[in-house]
């Protein structure tokens, strides 16, 4: 069977340049970076070179990148660390509704001991809107954390705007870029960025690796105390290994870049237009034009997502959802909601998340699955048969806008 | 995360779509994840002679769905009252913890279908 991977925002594979690059560094070039012997020189060497190339990727100096496990140690360390080092100066953080988890759950616990938390809402398309934040900065705001672009619809949010916002009141500005480093290009001097979290695994280095980038001259505190190593940032013997992998998937990313997006572009749009085509009462999710180049977010109306996902895995395609049912929580996706979506919308979202290892025959082959697939569950499902008197009971009701009606509109 | 039978019953639903001329139709929802659960309803004498479920969930709800439909075609109303929303998971071998609660819908589903018949028959 016919094999598809479309999950790339939840990993990628490793690039398998890279994934030889590790296996060397984990077998012959092998030393402890803070030894001084040849073999720690060695290791010490290629640790700076995979800081530099990192750096490169994003238009920072070397010096103001620090490796850590990933993309939710980065967050956390970006955002207790700057609270906790800006105490004196404040104690209001500004973050937004869409976040991932591994910001929203530190916000929360900053909260908790004592911090104010404002977390903006977004339009229908996941867009913070730079008016709304304007308003919600107060004096005493240390520091805004708003995402590069989300991970579930991909919406891109206006970073060098929010940047401009930042610096000129001089509040920190922390992105959480780990779906858009090495997919989009990224100048965080430009974009007036203080932090910045990226994660390897999701362009193709080993997964937990990531980085941050830490301006020079911010105030932050680190987390963890110990041997000193990443200037006391996030001490610990270097993952000397992950780090070059890093570095290398940095590189190779940078040079691809530009032919990568349109690459991925053409065929994430013929995957979607062929869904329009093809499957009748298909919404789609996220910013029309503003988003990943790999990401695909449809409702498609009437069926849930873990049967959706279930049924494509039986037919060898990866892929994810939004739904309730896939949470383990049995909350809708956050994003989802936070984008107006109603539960049973919310129900039915599938995510296709494209990388550079997706081909035109993956495509072909999820569009000719994908249409009998719908049909099926449709045929299944209750909300489908009574399509037609819900509507009518619906729009029957005091409170229904004709105008905003989505069924008699439809 | 499921059990072969989950699975089996997933993959080939036994008893889906509508019984136009119903006796007896029960929905239920569940207000957590938003799924619903329809049962359709033939009985003649006390015994159930047909039935048939639509599902808008995940995998083990359509999985309960199939199975509780299996388990109370030839049944008598008593009895198909008396299967509980554990039997039906026990059934399918298990469901995982957390799906625990889209059991509880096939029961009640075929319950509130057989309050339904009932109600529009009276004794
Ligand atoms: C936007 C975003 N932030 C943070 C993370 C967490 O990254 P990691 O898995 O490297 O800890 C992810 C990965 O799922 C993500 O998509
Ligand atoms: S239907 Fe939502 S978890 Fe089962």
């Amino acid at each position: 069977m016919k094999k598809v991977y479309f999950d790339n925002a939840a990993t990628t594979q490793t690039d398998k340049d890279v994934a030889a690059t590790v296996l060397e560094y984990m077998t012959n070039t092998f030393g402890n970076p803070g030894s001084v012997h040849a073999f720690g020189r060695e290791a010490r060497k290629a640790v700076d070179i995979a800081r530099e190339q990192v750096a490169k990727l994003i238009g920072a100096q070397s010096s103001e990148i620090f490796f850590t496990s990933g993309g939710t140690e980065s967050d956390n360390i970006s955002l207790k660390g700057v609270a906790y080092a800006n105490r004196n100066r404040g104690k209001h953080i500004i973050t937004s509704a869409i976040e991932h988890h591994a910001v929203l759950e530190p916000c929360e616990a900053l909260k908790k001991e004592g911090f104010d938390l404002t977390i903006l809402p977004v339009d229908e398309f996941g867009r913070v809107s730079v008016e709304t934040l304007k308003a919600a900065i107060r004096p005493d705001t240390i520091l805004i954390s708003v995402m590069f672009a989300n991970n579930e619809v991909g919406t891109m949010q206006p970073i060098a705007e929010i940047g401009a916002i930042a610096r000129e009141r001089g509040i920190y500005f922390h992105t959480d870029a780990v779906q858009a480093v090495g997919n989009w290009p990224i100048d965080v001097k430009a974009m007036n960025i203080d932090l910045l979290t990226m994660s390897g695994h999701k362009f193709h280095a080993p997964k937990g690796i990531g980085a941050l980038y830490v301006r020079k001259g911010v105030r932050i505190r680190s987390l963890q105390q110990g041997g000193g190593q990443e200037r006391h940032m996030r001490p610990g013997t270097e993952n000397v290994p992950g780090i070059v992998g890093l570095g290398m998937a940095a590189e190779k990313s940078l040079a691809e870049m530009p032919e990568k997006i349109d690459r991925i572009q053409k065929l994430r749009d013929r995957l979607l237009a062929g869904i329009m085509e093809n499957v009748p009462e298909i919404k789609l999710n996220g910013h029309p034009t503003l988003r990943l180049p790999g990401n695909v977010n449809v409702s498609v109306i009437y069926i849930e997502g873990e049967s959706l996902l279930l049924n494509l895995d039986m037919k060898g395609i990866a892929a994810s959802s939004g739904s309730a049912c896939t949470s383990g929580s049995l909350d809708p996706s956050h994003v989802l909601l936070a984008m107006g979506l109603d539960h049973a919308t919310a129900h039915g979202s599938l995510r296709l998340s494209l990388s550079k290892m997706n081909t035109d025959e993956d495509v072909d082959y999820f569009l000719a699955e994908f249409p009998a697939i719908v049909a099926r569950l449709r045929s299944m499902s209750p909300l489908y048969a009574t399509r037609g008197s819900q509507a009518a009971q619906r729009c029957e009701s005091a409170s229904c806008k004709e105008s905003e009606c989505e069924i008699r509109g439809s | 995360m499921y059990t072969e039978k989950v699975m089996d019953h997933f993959s080939n639903p036994r008893n889906v779509g509508e019984l136009k001329d119903a006796d007896g139709v029960g929905e239920v929802g569940n207000a957590k994840c938003g799924d619903i659960m329809k049962i359709f309803l033939k009985v003649e004498n006390g015994i159930i002679e047909d039935v048939k479920f639509q599902t808008f969930g995940c995998g083990a709800a359509i999985a309960t769905s199939s199975m509780v439909t299996e388990m109370v075609k030839g049944k008598t109303l008593e009895d198909a009252l008396r299967i509980s929303n554990e039997a039906v998971a026990e059934a399918l071998d298990g469901l995982p913890p957390v799906k625990m609660h889209c059991s509880n819908l096939a029961a009640d589903a075929v319950h509130a279908a057989i309050k339904d018949y009932i109600a529009k028959h009276p004794a």
